[in-house]
């Protein structure tokens, strides 16, 4: 194709959006809120899954010995538990250590009053997963070892959380399909007005001998580039909002602020803007090449 | 080495192809028994043979309903003859495929009696639109356009839109939008039929001056005084046939 060709395609293309204006803002709108939506669970999504995965690394397993049990039994212990596939991470917390940070955590000057470690039979293994879905695998696994007292589980169930994530996933997959057919079918109608507005000038071109690619590029460019601005749309907002929604949520949560580990924007987007304008240029094309074949026996 | 092979082929293939049905050498249309039948009713063509040379003004008359049209289309090759072989410049219209079509297509100038030029473009882009569509670089158009406006005398108006233009006028852009890709072969169908008799002998000036530069030129027409005294081939049909084909002929009345 000549370069010349090229550029008067793609002007044909942007006069065709202009020439049906409505139908054109209807298939943006509709790729937009279709994107916007796939933007907004692509966010919500990253950011569970995010969450749970912080959630998850913080999860911990601890072990308390039997009182009276030897240094080397606990060594012992350590290493057993070490050897789990599901373990990542064991630390040992000695009783002095763990008198120590309850000191800090909840008694401050008052802890002078006491001589002797009350927790001196305290010390534990502190035991992190690398898949909390083991969880009840390990404890049972632990609480059948010789020499330990008490299993302590970790009080966020994994298992819910991955629920959640499913859930949003499951449901946005469900309404962005239902989007993707009905901006198809929008950019189908914009196409076919804009073919029927050009009848005329495309018999025209058939006669002086226009080839079928000829004819009908303009009409893929028009749908592309109305699936790449319905892209950029809602990128430009879901990017300008992102951080505040973000800090209004946090301010909102500050007690699991903990707990809410939010990605940046940047990361998010680093995937989210190619892929979304994959998507609305893949809509466009799709839309215009099905509507184009129909419509332009050419 | 093999692509080169196989591009060979293709053209001997081709060269093959055009020359199938022995034409002779200066026939640039020939209609062999054509028959073309609608779905509904008799025949709109009844085994019609036509032979044109190349560099002939041929007038093809009739009246409404005598196949005319039909004839145009199938010579366009927008219609498919039921029978018969049509062979238009060496490419064999019953057998050609679909993608070699506008190819085949950049040898025929059209021109309609509607004009059918763009609304919404100057003069200078109605005929520019018809050298954009066989991918003429920008350079060769801008050197093209403004030539080929100054045959059909219009050169001071490449400027205006269609709708401030006269007739006679949007017919001249229009022979300049047929004309402006060089073709062998000017079809025009009913070309002055909503001109006044001042630009309609205007436009058939026009179009004996380019038969007279080697276009070969085809026109459907109803108008009898024109035919009458341009002197030259007139193809008359009735009903699906050919009932009358003479050199310097004249239009026959329909008084049966």
């Amino acid at each position: 194709m000549r370069i010349s060709t090229f550029f008067y395609t793609i002007k044909q293309g942007i006069i065709n959006i202009f020439r049906n204006k409505w139908f054109s803002l209807a298939s943006i709108a509709t790729i937009s809120a279709c994107l916007f939506l796939f933007g907004l669970f692509y966010s919500i999504l990253m950011n569970v899954q995010n969450i749970v995965k912080t959630a998850q690394e913080g999860v911990s397993v601890t072990v308390f010995f039997d009182e009276g049990i030897s240094d080397e039994r606990i060594q012992q212990i350590g290493d057993e538990i070490q050897k789990r596939p599901e373990v990542s991470k064991i630390n040992f917390i000695s009783a002095d250590e763990a008198w120590d940070s309850f000191k800090e955590e909840y008694l401050g000057e008052y802890a002078d009053g006491f001589t002797e470690n009350p927790l001196e039979n305290s010390a534990s293994y502190e035991i992190y997963l690398n898949d909390v879905s083991m969880q009840p695998a390990l404890v049972s696994y632990l609480e059948g070892l010789d020499g330990i007292r008490e299993v302590n589980r970790s009080d966020i169930t994994a298992a819910s959380l991955t629920g959640i994530n499913a859930l949003i996933a499951y449901a946005s997959i469900g309404i962005i399909a239902i989007l993707f057919a009905v901006s198809i079918f929008l950019i189908s109608n914009t196409v076919t007005i804009g073919i029927s507005v050009r009848k005329e000038e495309i018999s025209i071109m058939k006669y002086i001998g226009a080839t079928d690619f000829f004819v009908r590029s303009p009409f893929v460019i028009e749908g592309m580039l109305i699936g790449a601005i319905g892209a950029l749309i809602p990128m430009g907002i879901i990017y300008s909002v992102y951080n505040e929604v973000i800090s209004y949520i946090i301010g909102k949560f500050s007690n699991l602020s903990k707990l809410l580990a939010f990605l940046p924007v940047n990361e998010i987007f680093a995937k989210l803007l190619p892929g979304s304008l994959i998507m609305g240029i893949g809509i466009g094309f799709l839309g215009s090449i099905i509507t184009v074949r129909k419509h332009l026996r050419v | 080495m093999s692509i080169k092979i196989q591009v060979v082929k293709k053209v001997a293939r081709e060269q093959r192809g055009r020359r199938r049905k022995g034409t002779a050498s200066d026939e640039i249309i020939t209609m062999n028994h054509v028959s073309k039948a609608y779905a509904t009713g008799a025949p709109a063509l009844n085994g019609v043979d036509l032979h044109i040379k190349k560099g002939e003004f041929v007038f093809i008359v009739g009246d409404s309903g005598s196949g005319k049209s039909t004839m145009i289309k199938l010579l366009l090759r927008e219609l498919v003859p039921t029978e018969g072989e049509i062979n238009v410049m060496g490419y064999d219209l019953v057998r050609i495929r679909h993608r070699k079509i506008p190819m085949f297509r950049r040898n025929l100038g059209i021109v309609f009696q509607d004009f059918r030029l763009l609304k919404d473009r100057n003069v200078y882009e109605n005929v520019a639109f018809a050298q954009r569509i066989i991918q003429k670089p920008t350079k060769e158009i801008k050197r093209n356009v403004p030539s080929i406006l100054a045959t059909v005398g219009l050169a001071g108006k490449y400027k205006a839109k269609p709708r401030q233009l006269s007739g006679g006028e949007q017919q001249r852009v229009a022979i300049a939008r047929a004309l402006v890709n060089r073709p062998s072969i000017l079809l025009a169908d009913e070309p002055t039929g909503n001109l006044d008799p001042k630009n309609s002998w205007e436009i058939m000036k026009l179009l004996e001056q380019i038969n007279e530069n080697g276009t070969t030129v085809l026109v459907v027409t109803h108008n009898r005084e024109i035919v009458n005294a341009m002197q030259k081939r007139v193809v008359t049909m009735k009903k699906g046939v050919i009932v009358s084909d003479e050199e310097k002929g004249g239009y026959i009345d329909d008084e049966d």
